[in-house]
């Protein structure tokens, strides 16, 4: 079992060691290869250069959603099988989820100007997208108001789950309260709407945004473990040290 | 007699006490109506259309003014423990909790809101359609909430934490609670359409809200 053996945080960070450069170095040649393809790509009949926007805005929504349900799964593993690193995992990747986010707002923002003619409308989708970033944040604040780790990964676990089961809800009801964004044109049944040449850019953006997650997750990760070795070995030192009562 | 029933009334007793808090919502509700014609002026034909809209807001913002100590205060005395160590399902005592926490301060919210829709130059039939959407919302924001005050309690710090992770969580009722008013007073839309949506957020709150803050009171408490 990868799971059960990935339990040891050791094993894991060695593991982690092993991957990084990897990943980073898979994550630069992604990004190059779509960087390069989206500049090639062809601009759109009405809205111009302006679509290369999309490039950055549609991957960095889909991660900001993906991250969530990450996260959904670390907090089950937090309350459920309590696995060690699930609260790990899923504290790592609170920031990286915000961060995403907000990438997904200004985008969509600057993207708006030129469009709509302003920066931003109270549209169904932004609006749903700017509560999710509030709960990103919600979820940050947790983490910070409370000192030990494991009181506030069960706290933050039990948020996240709600958040889960609410999230679809708040996009439904701000779906019903105004909608003026184009519907979804990517996953839809009767296949994708948009021309090959600027899916195919679109799709190796999307692969190097989450290889860009996975090593910032695993880094931070990797930090947190330390973070709490740090923390363990100073509660030690300071219990051990000559004059505290014990 | 039933554990829960003694619960049960003795939140609603606590609530009508010296320090209990519960008229200081209601309270806090008329002064948000009385401060809004001074933001954006006296203008009555204005008002009336915002008026549901501020109804709402007001009502939301004031209960959440009064979670803080829905079990808050029964951490400090130590009854929590006490609920928490006893036979009777920890989520039924919560629910229990909540119901009576909304008798005492999300009820009062209801009543007062036909008068206080006066100041909104609402007639009687939209004062009492938004009488009855906060009648049919009001215990969704309870249960919502009673998860943040779980949260913030098993944590140790309240107040403004509990807010923040309550608010964003509001929006779906806010959303249909305000419209269903709208669509009672001017349209388009049938009332019973949205109407029927908040009822079934109510209905998911009670389940969510309630499981949700007893899994955080039992993981929290350890």
């Amino acid at each position: 079992m990868l799971l059960l053996d990935l339990a040891n945080p050791t094993r894991f960070l060695t593991l982690v060691q092993r991957a990084l450069p990897w990943l980073i170095g898979a994550t630069a040649v992604a990004f190059t290869a779509g960087l390069y393809l989206a500049a090639n790509a062809p601009d759109d009949y009405q809205q111009g250069a302006t679509v290369k926007i999309m490039f950055v805005h549609v991957p960095a929504a889909w991660l900001a959603m993906g991250i969530w349900t990450l996260m959904s799964i670390a907090a089950l593993g937090t309350l459920v099988w309590r696995h060690p690193l699930a609260d790990v995992a899923a504290k790592a990747a609170v920031p990286v989820g915000a961060a995403f986010t907000l990438i997904c707002l200004v985008t969509g923002m600057l993207w708006g100007r030129p469009m709509w003619g302003a920066y931003w409308v109270w549209d169904a989708r932004l609006t749903s997208v700017l509560i999710l970033f509030l709960m990103y944040l919600g979820l940050i604040a947790l983490w910070r108001t409370v000192d030990d780790p494991s009181r506030a990964g069960r706290a933050a676990a039990i948020l996240t789950l709600v958040g889960a089961i609410n999230l679809p809800i708040i996009k439904f009801s701000v779906d019903w309260w105004n909608t003026l964004h184009q519907p979804a044109s990517v996953l839809r049944l009767a296949g994708p709407a948009i021309h090959p040449t600027i899916l195919i850019p679109l799709l190796i953006m999307a692969f190097a945004f989450a290889l860009l997650f996975v090593t910032l997750h695993l880094a931070a990760m990797r930090n947190e473990i330390l973070r709490r070795r740090v923390r363990t070995l100073m509660l030690m030192q300071a219990q051990a040290a000559p004059g505290s009562a014990a | 007699m039933n554990p829960l029933a003694a619960l049960f009334m003795r939140d609603l007793k606590l609530a009508g006490r010296v320090g209990g808090g519960a008229g200081i919502g209601v309270l806090f509700f008329l002064i948000v109506i009385v401060l809004t014609p001074f933001a954006i002026g006296p203008d009555l034909a204005l008002l009336a259309r915002i008026g549901p809209a501020i109804l709402w807001l007001g009502a939301l913002l004031a209960s959440l003014l009064t979670l803080d100590r829905l079990i808050a205060a029964d951490a400090e005395d130590g009854s929590l423990d006490l609920i928490l160590t006893g036979q009777t399902p920890l989520e039924l005592a919560v629910a229990t909790k909540a119901l009576a926490h909304w008798l005492s301060t999300g009820l009062p919210l209801v009543i007062a809101t036909p008068l206080f829709a006066l100041l909104m130059n609402l007639d009687t039939q939209a004062s009492l359609a938004v009488a009855l959407t906060l009648l049919a919302g009001t215990p969704a924001l309870t249960f919502i909430g009673l998860l943040g005050a779980a949260l913030s309690v098993t944590l140790r710090r309240g107040g403004l934490l509990l807010t923040v992770l309550v608010l964003p969580l509001t929006v779906p009722v806010l959303i249909f609670g305000v419209s269903a008013s709208n669509a009672a007073i001017v349209g388009p839309l049938p009332f019973g359409t949205p109407f029927t949506i908040l009822c079934a957020l109510t209905l998911v709150s009670f389940v969510v809200g309630t499981f949700a803050a007893a899994a955080a009171l039992r993981h929290g408490i350890e």
